[in-house]
């Protein structure tokens, strides 16, 4: 009788430890599948013409010049908007508010935004600053400030930005509060009975000891925003020329690899392709940068 | 440093309540710029939330709460109701959590007990590259490699073995397209897949050691220990992750965009082309003529942050339950 139950438990037993070595295995076999897929499509259309020419009409030879260029334009701007906002945040979350209602609010709130579908904020960054209403308030001061180059009430690549700006600061200002969690309090201590005043002791000591942690988040964050597409579609739309004025559309990497690959045209195809493997190069080589930099987890 | 080591020697008292005083505004100052940073995200929160309620208010006033459960969708009449996208949404991510659930524990599991410790640290990092590559990837690799072949090799077997079985024949029935509700929840499920693992890994790590070495010690197995002891422990943690995925599963959109089929029906059959809300909102928002027809897609919109909202805040309450009680705090 207890031979039957011991042969049923080790049964058991190891039809589970076998189904949990298949699920490690189904999740590989995908990431080697796509990546697999990216390199063979993508590497043939890999060459200098995809840097230095246009993306072409359908039927034609071309690059993807102006998308790059869009794409690193427009996540630039939206990391150096963006990183500060976040850091601030984080800072105040970690040093001066830990424990109050407002650093309880704020918490959740930005790990909701965090998560929350990047297509509702670029929803509302058009709301915000594309769709405007021609002679609105906020209009008139935009073309009294910056005249023509007023960006507001059309698609153009500062909505772009700040939509993915949108994404940034919830990145950086989580990876930034974990960051400076972990910095031993001793340190904080040290400074402050060296009467340094509390704004000395963040930005010359927390901040240094939490750097490698901080430039984690800012990397994530830019891995996270290279990819991004939703945002981008109804904010800086498209280009299908070289524009750098900011307050026009400007061609994305993302956006054209969606247009390209949802179109009949097998050459539109190889681009999209070529594009999708500079975007997941990208991606992965910051991902894994930022793996490195990144301190030991220790709670 | 340099900041904070003072230019030179002050010795008298005037001059050290000076630089007291001064290092005290420079204090007051940075603490309110970061107290505005703070405020900023809840500022972000509040703006999204009130411009989409503000862009769907034509909509909203026209259609009032039948376009919760319209399922009609015509740009020409101006006739809109969100039904069929907010059924895809919610069947292609229900779905999708079927199989990354299961898979995501299973990879969890294989992490903290089976796996090598070698090559502990590479398999999860592959396993979180999952999540780092960008929606639109998986999108692209949907459209043209996965879909062909699912379609050539394994749709049309499921619809002809399954053509004859009450129930199922419907589930399961229809031409094999190769995209459609079932190719995208199968994407979304491998896009989440890492968020799962990832939390329960951590949660896992969390049981104390002694309460499983206690469940060995009384000889279970591996796997008695894992159902009886670590799963019930962690419970709660398991069920944020799994809520945290499908919070992201529901608003995913370029990758379902790609594979969906983008039709506006419902249908029985999980092979049939569908829609969710960001497909629908990110095929049709550029070529949406009319104000109406540009309120209705921001009113869907508007449904699709609020659904995530309760989903990841239900998350978040979750594990900062089970935070505090690893915290000590009980």
């Amino acid at each position: 009788m207890n031979a039957t139950l011991y042969f049923r438990r080790k049964l058991w037993n190891g039809m589970f430890l076998f189904l949990s070595v298949l699920a490690a295995g189904f999740g590989l076999i995908w990431l080697g599948f796509i990546l697999g897929a990216l390199v063979y499509n993508g590497f043939e259309a890999v060459s200098p013409k995809l840097f230095l020419e246009m993306t072409p009409p359908p039927g034609e030879d071309g690059g993807l010049a102006n998308a790059i260029f869009g794409s690193v334009m427009m996540s630039v701007m939206a990391v150096i908007a963006g990183t500060p906002l976040g850091l601030f945040a984080g800072t105040y979350l970690a040093e001066y508010g830990r424990y109050t209602r407002l650093a309880f609010f704020v918490r959740f709130v930005n790990d909701i935004l965090l998560s929350a579908p990047s297509i509702v904020t670029g929803l509302f960054i058009y709301e915000l600053v594309v769709y405007n209403v021609p002679g609105s308030f906020a209009q008139k001061i935009c073309t009294t400030i910056l005249g023509s180059a007023c960006f507001m009430g059309h698609f153009s690549a500062v909505a772009g930005a700040l939509s993915l700006m949108v994404i940034v600061i919830p990145v950086v200002v989580r990876t930034t509060e974990n960051m400076l969690l972990l910095v031993p309090n001793g340190l904080r201590e040290a400074a402050a009975a060296l009467g340094a005043p509390q704004s000395s002791v963040i930005r010359a000591v927390t901040w240094r000891a939490a750097r490698a942690g901080i430039v984690t988040g800012v990397l994530l964050a830019i891995a996270r925003i290279s990819g991004e597409t939703a945002p981008l579609l109804f904010t800086a739309l498209n280009n299908q020329f070289w524009s750098r004025d900011l307050s026009q559309p400007m061609s994305s990497l993302p956006v054209v690899i969606f247009q390209f690959a949802m179109s009949p045209y097998e050459d539109w195809h190889r681009l999209a392709w070529a594009g999708a493997l500079l975007i997941t190069a990208t991606v992965l080589t910051l991902s894994i940068i930022a793996r490195v930099l990144q301190p030991k987890r220790s709670h | 440093m340099a900041d904070i080591a003072l230019a030179e020697q002050m010795s008298s008292v005037p001059e050290r309540a000076a630089a007291v005083r001064k290092g005290g505004a420079r204090d007051a100052r940075f603490r309110l710029l970061t107290l505005s940073a703070a405020v900023l995200v809840l500022a972000i929160f509040a703006g999204v939330m009130l411009s989409l309620l503000l862009g769907a208010m034509p909509a909203i006033k026209q259609f009032g709460w039948s376009f919760l459960y319209s399922e009609a969708w015509n740009p020409v009449t101006e006739k809109f109701g969100a039904l069929a996208s907010i059924y895809g949404t919610l069947v292609t991510s229900v779905l999708a959590m079927f199989v990354a659930v299961p898979v995501g524990i299973g990879i969890a599991i294989f992490l903290t007990e089976i796996c090598p410790r070698p090559l502990r640290r590479p398999i999860g990092i592959a396993i979180e590259l999952l999540a780092g590559i960008p929606s639109i990837i998986y999108g692209i690799w949907g459209l043209f490699i996965f879909a062909p072949w699912f379609q050539a090799n394994v749709q049309t077997w499921i619809v002809d073995t399954l053509a004859d079985v009450p129930y199922l024949q419907d589930i399961f029935g229809g031409p094999p397209y190769g995209i459609g509700v079932f190719t995208a929840s199968l994407i979304l499920s491998i896009m989440v897949l890492p968020f799962i693992s990832a939390v329960t890994r951590d949660v896992f790590e969390t049981v104390p050691p002694v309460l499983k070495e206690a469940a060995y010690g009384l000889g279970c197995t591996t796997w008695e220990v894992m159902w009886r002891v670590v799963l019930p422990f962690a419970r709660s943690g398991v069920v944020g992750g799994a809520m945290l995925a499908l919070g992201r599963a529901l608003g995913e959109t370029m990758a379902v965009t790609f594979v969906i089929g983008n039709a506006h029906h419902i249908q029985k059959s999980i092979f049939a082309p569908g829609t969710t809300i960001s497909a629908t909102i990110a095929n049709e928002f550029t070529e949406a003529v009319g104000d109406l027809y540009l309120s209705s897609l921001i009113e869907m919109g508007l449904i699709l942050f609020f659904i995530t909202f309760i989903v990841l805040a239900s998350a978040q309450l979750m594990l900062q339950a089970l935070e505090r009680r690893a915290g000590g705090a009980k």
